[in-house]
C-alpha cells in the first residue's frame, strides 16, 4: 500500500492519493468505502458493479466476520483470497471486524480474551489471533486491528479498559500480520477525549500502515463531541499515514471528518438509504440548493415509496448519469418498491452509491481548490435553514 | 396479425423458427422467464439481454393489482414502464384467479372473484382481459380460457373446452389492437383426444396468429401430458407458433420440442433458484447441500455464464437463502441455463443434428439415474465415477426413462404414429 497527501484545503481537509495492491488504479481520498455483504455489494450485481465510477468505486469493505456463515477459511485460502472468491481482481479490499449493519460490536461481553460481535449467526467472540488467521486467509489489501469499541454511555473505567485492550490486541495483530497486508491500528476510547489520545498515542507508537478510527455510529451521537475526539485523535497521528473512519456517513458527518483530517469513510449510510427506499438527490453545489418545499424530501434524498411518484416517469435525477437514471423512472422504482421486488434496492444501490462517489469527488476538488471550509460552512449552513428543502432534480437539470 | 413465423429447419417435427413480434426477432424452441411484476427476482434489464431472453411474460393479473393497467397504459405500455426493448408477453389473468383465489367462481360471464385488495367480489370477463392485456402492451396477449385442472374427469371438461371456444369469439371481439398485439387461442380439452380435437378445429377455424396448448403441467402423468402435446402439435397449423403453457422443465421443453412445439413458460428456474437450486446438465444441483460448503468448482463447469465464469459453489452455498445476491446470482444462472437449452435446441435443428443433441442431453441426465438405480454394468466405469456425486440431485427416474421412450418413440423415428 502507499499512500500521499498532495493537498491541504486551509482550515482542514486533505487530498491525496491511495494505492493498494491489488488494485492498480490510483484511489483519490477523501474516499469512500463501498460495503458489502460477503465482499460483494448487497444488491449490485458484480457486472453492474463495474458500471460505477472508476476507481472511486475499487475499494470495498467487508467483515471476516460475514464467513462465518462459511466458506471456511481454509475454502478462501485456497480459492486465493477474498479477491479471488468474488472475482473482484482489480478492486481493493478492506477488512474491519464490524460492518455496521449486520455485525455489530456487543461491548457488555466482550472480556480480556477477545472483541464481542452480534452477527447474523449468532453471537461470537473474536480473538486477536483467530482473526489474524482469517485475514492470512482472505488477505485483504487493508486490515484494522481488533479493538474493543465502546459507545458513548460507557463508564470512564469502561473506556480506559477499551484503550488497554485495543492497544494490546494491536500488538499480537501486528505480530500475525500476513505478509504483504497494510494494518491499520485501531483507536478508540468512546466519548472521552483523554483517552481518546491516548490510544492515539500509543497507537502512533507502533508500527502500521495507517490508522482505523473506531467507536462512531454505534449509538446516538453529538456533532460537537464527534469533531473534538476526531481533532485529538488527528493531532497525535502522523500526517503521512491514512486514516479510516467507521460509522460516519451522514453528509454532515463525512464534511466533518474530512476538516479533522479523515480520508478514509466506512459506513452503513447508503444501505441504509437503499433499504429504506430512499434516494439521494442532494446538489453538491451551494448554488443550486435553493429551497423549494414540496414537504417531500429533506434537501438531502426523496423517499421512492411516496405515493407522488407513482406516475413520475422522469429519472431519480436529470442530472445523473448512472444506470438506474439513464434507465430506469421513479414510477418504476416506487412499484418495484410497491410489490416488494428485489429489483427496487439493486437500482437504488446503484443510484446512491453512484451519487455518494460524486460528493466525495466533489469534496476533493473543493479541497484541492483550497475552499473546502467555506465549502463545509455554506453545506452546513444551507441544510440548517432549510431542513425541508427540495426536488433536487429540478434544480439540477 | 402482428407477428411473422417462418420455419428454418427442421426434423421429423421438430422445428427451428424465426418469430418475428413488434419489439423483437426471436428464434425458436425459446423459454420465456416469468416477470410476474414486471420484473425478474432482482435482475436488470440489461443482464436479461445479456443472458439472451426474448420473451418477458407479465401476469396481467398481478399488474392488475399493482401498479393497475390503466397506470401502464397511461405511462406508455409494459416495455416503456420496465425498459424491456424485447418482446414481452401476458397471460389472460384467468390463470392466476383460478390457482391463487380460493373463491373464484367460473360462469359463463367470466372468473369471479374476491378482489384481494378490498374483498369485493369481482368479475373478469374476456372482455375485461383482453382490455387489461391491451392496456399493458404485449406483442402476444392470451385469450382468457376456462381453465380446469387436467387431474379432473367428467363433463367439467367438455363444459370448459366449449367454453374456451366461445370465450375466444368474444376475445376476438373485445381485441383492439390487432395490428401491434397478437393474439393466442388456446386449446383446452383435457386429457380427452376428442375434446382436444373439437377444440383444436375451433381454434384453428379462427385463423388466430398463434396458439397455446393449456390445461396441461397440473400435475397430469408424463405420459398423457406429452400424448396431448403430440395430438395438438399435429393438428395446429404449420405456420403458426405453437405455445405449451406452464412448462418449464428442461426435459419438458427438449421433448415438446421434439414434438414440434416451439414456445415454453414457467417460473421454475428463477423460483428453484430462490430455494437453492441450479439447473445444470445433469438436472439439478442442490447449492444447500453441505457437501457445496468447500467445493471451489463453478455451478457448472461446462457453463459460461457470468456466474459460473466467476464464483464457486462454495461461495454460493454460503449465500443461497441467507443474502439478496445468492438467489440473484443463481437465478442468473438458471435463466442461462434455459436459454442456452433453447439456443442449442435452435440450432441443432436447423443444423440437422437434433438426434445428436437429443441423445446427449439425455444421456448427461441418464447416466445419472442410471447409476441411482444401480445399474452400473452397463456402463463404462470411468464415466461412472465422474459422474457418481451423491449431491446430484435425481429427477423422478420414471420421467426420464419416460422422456427417453415417448422420444424415441415419436421423433426420432421417422412417420410417428398416433
Ligand atoms: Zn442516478
Ligand atoms: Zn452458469
Amino acid at each position: 500500500m502507499k499512500f500521499v497527501v498532495d493537498a491541504w484545503s486551509k482550515g482542514g481537509g486533505r487530498a491525496g492519493v491511495l494505492q493498494v495492491g491489488s488494485c492498480p488504479a490510483l484511489i483519490e481520498t477523501p474516499a469512500l468505502l463501498l460495503s458489502t455483504r460477503k465482499a460483494l455489494p448487497n444488491f449490485i450485481p458484480p457486472d453492474l458493479l463495474r458500471s460505477l465510477p472508476s476507481p472511486d468505486s475499487r475499494l470495498l469493505q467487508f467483515s471476516p466476520l460475514h464467513f462465518l456463515e462459511g466458506p471456511s477459511a481454509n475454502t478462501i485460502s485456497d480459492i486465493g483470497g477474498v479477491r479471488s472468491l468474488v472475482s473482484l481482481h482489480e478492486f481493493g479490499f478492506a477488512a474491519i471486524p464490524r460492518d455496521s449493519t449486520a455485525i455489530l460490536p456487543e461491548f457488555d461481553c466482550t472480556n480480556k480474551l477477545g472483541a464481542s460481535f452480534n452477527t447474523p449467526s449468532g453471537r461470537h467472540l473474536l480473538k486477536p489471533a483467530e482473526y489474524m488467521r482469517m485475514l492470512a486467509a482472505m488477505k485483504p489489501d487493508i486490515w484494522a486491528s481488533l479493538s474493543d469499541e465502546v459507545p458513548s454511555r460507557a463508564t470512564d473505567k469502561r473506556n480506559k479498559l477499551s484503550v488497554d485492550r485495543t492497544v494490546k490486541w494491536l500488538d499480537e495483530c501486528i505480530a500475525l500480520s500476513p505478509p504483504g497486508t497494510a494494518g491499520f491500528g485501531a483507536i478508540v476510547g468512546g466519548w472521552d477525549a483523554l483517552e481518546r489520545q491516548r490510544c492515539a498515542q500509543e497507537v502512533a507508537k507502533r508500527n502500521v500502515s495507517g490508522y482505523w478510527i473506531g467507536g462512531f455510529g454505534l449509538e446516538e451521537t453529538s456533532d460537537q463531541i464527534t469533531s473534538q475526539l476526531l481533532r485529538v485523535v488527528v493531532e497525535n497521528l502522523p500526517e503521512e499515514k491514512p486514516r479510516l473512519v467507521s460509522g460516519l456517513g451522514l453528509p454532515e458527518e463525512v464534511l466533518r471528518g474530512v476538516a479533522q483530517g479523515i480520508d478514509l469513510f466506512d459506513s452503513a449510510y447508503i444501505h441504509q438509504l437503499t433499504t429504506g427506499g430512499f434516494a439521494l438527490t442532494f446538489p453538491f453545489e451551494a448554488a443550486k440548493r435553493h429551497s423549494i418545499s414540496d414537504g417531500m424530501s429533506d434537501g438531502t434524498k426523496i423517499n421512492l415509496r411516496a405515493d407522488v411518484y407513482r406516475k413520475d416517469t422522469s429519472p431519480i435525477m436529470k442530472s445523473c448519469h448512472c444506470y438506474t437514471c439513464m434507465n430506469h423512472t421513479k414510477a418504476y422504482i416506487n412499484h418495484l418498491l410497491n410489490v416488494r421486488e428485489m429489483l427496487a434496492q439493486t437500482l437504488l444501490e446503484i443510484h446512491n452509491t453512484y451519487h455518494y462517489l460524486g460528493f466525495f469527488q466533489f469534496i476533493r476538488r473543493v479541497v484541492k481548490e483550497g475552499r473546502f471550509q467555506e465549502f463545509h460552512q455554506e453545506f452546513i449552513e444551507t441544510r440548517r435553514g432549510h431542513s425541508r428543502v427540495v426536488p433536487a432534480d429540478d434544480v439540477c437539470a | 396479425m402482428a407477428l411473422q413465423f417462418e420455419v428454418l429447419g427442421r426434423f421429423n417435427r421438430a422445428r427451428a423458427a424465426r418469430l418475428t413480434l413488434p419489439h423483437y426477432q426471436c428464434q425458436t424452441p425459446l423459454f420465456m422467464p416469468v416477470g410476474t411484476q414486471g420484473t425478474i427476482k432482482g435482475l436488470a434489464t440489461n443482464q436479461l439481454e445479456e443472458i439472451g431472453c426474448q420473451i418477458i411474460l407479465g401476469n396481467t393479473y398481478h399488474l392488475a393489482l399493482r401498479p393497475t393497467t390503466e397506470l401502464i397504459d397511461e405511462l406508455g405500455g409494459l416495455h416503456e414502464f420496465m425498459n424491456w426493448p424485447r418482446a414481452l408477453l401476458t397471460d389472460s389473468g384467468g390463470f392466476q384467479m383460478v390457482s391463487l383465489l380460493d373463491l373464484a367462481e367460473i360462469t359463463e360471464e367470466g372468473v369471479t372473484f374476491r378482489s384481494p385488495v378490498d374483498g369485493k367480489p369481482m368479475l373478469l370477463t374476456p372482455e375485461q382481459s383482453i382490455r387489461f392485456q391491451n392496456q399493458i402492451g404485449a406483442d402476444i396477449i392470451m385469450a382468457l380460457d376456462d381453465v380446469v385442472k387436467t387431474t379432473i374427469t367428467g363433463p367439467r371438461i367438455e363444459e370448459a373446452m366449449y367454453r374456451t371456444l366461445r370465450w375466444i369469439d368474444r376475445c376476438i371481439k373485445a381485441h383492439e389492437k390487432p395490428d401491434t398485439q397478437n393474439l393466442f387461442g388456446i386449446v383446452q380439452g383435457g386429457l380427452d383426444p376428442v375434446l382436444r380435437d373439437i377444440c383444436l378445429r375451433g381454434m384453428v377455424d379462427r385463423d388466430l396468429p398463434g396458439y397455446a396448448i393449456g390445461g396441461l403441467a397440473g400435475g397430469e402423468d408424463k405420459d398423457s401430458f406429452w400424448r396431448v402435446v403430440a395430438q395438438c402439435t399435429a393438428s395446429l397449423p404449420e405456420d403458426k407458433p405453437r405455445y405449451v403453457m406452464g412448462v418449464g422443465y428442461p426435459l419438458d421443453i427438449v421433448v415438446c420440442s421434439a414434438l414440434g412445439a416451439d414456445m415454453y413458460d414457467c417460473v421454475y428456474p428463477t423460483r428453484t433458484a430462490r430455494f437453492g437450486t441450479a439447473l445444470v446438465p445433469a438436472g439439478v444441483l442442490k447449492l444447500t447441500h453441505n457437501a457445496m460448503a468447500d467445493d471451489i468448482r463453478p455451478i457448472d463447469p461446462a457453463c459460461a455464464c457470468m456466474v459460473c465464469k466467476n464464483y464457486s459453489r462454495a461461495y454460493i452455498h454460503s449465500m443461497v437463502t441467507k443474502d439478496a445476491m445468492g438467489s440473484q446470482l443463481l437465478s442468473y444462472h438458471n435463466l442461462h441455463y434455459m436459454m442456452k437449452l433453447s439456443r442449442d435446441l435452435h440450432s441443432s435443428i436447423l443444423h440437422g443434428k437434433f438426434p445428436e443433441f437429443v441423445c446427449k442431453f439425455l444421456q448427461n441426465m441418464v447416466l445419472i439415474f442410471t447409476l441411482h438405480i444401480d445399474v452400473f454394468c452397463c456402463l463404462k466405469s470411468t464415466h461412472i465415477h465422474d459422474a457418481y456425486d451423491h449431491r446430484w440431485d435425481i429427477v423422478n427416474p420414471l420421467t426420464v426413462t419416460t422422456g427417453q421412450l415417448v422420444l424415441l418413440d415419436l421423433s426420432l423415428h421417422p412417420a410417428p404414429r398416433f
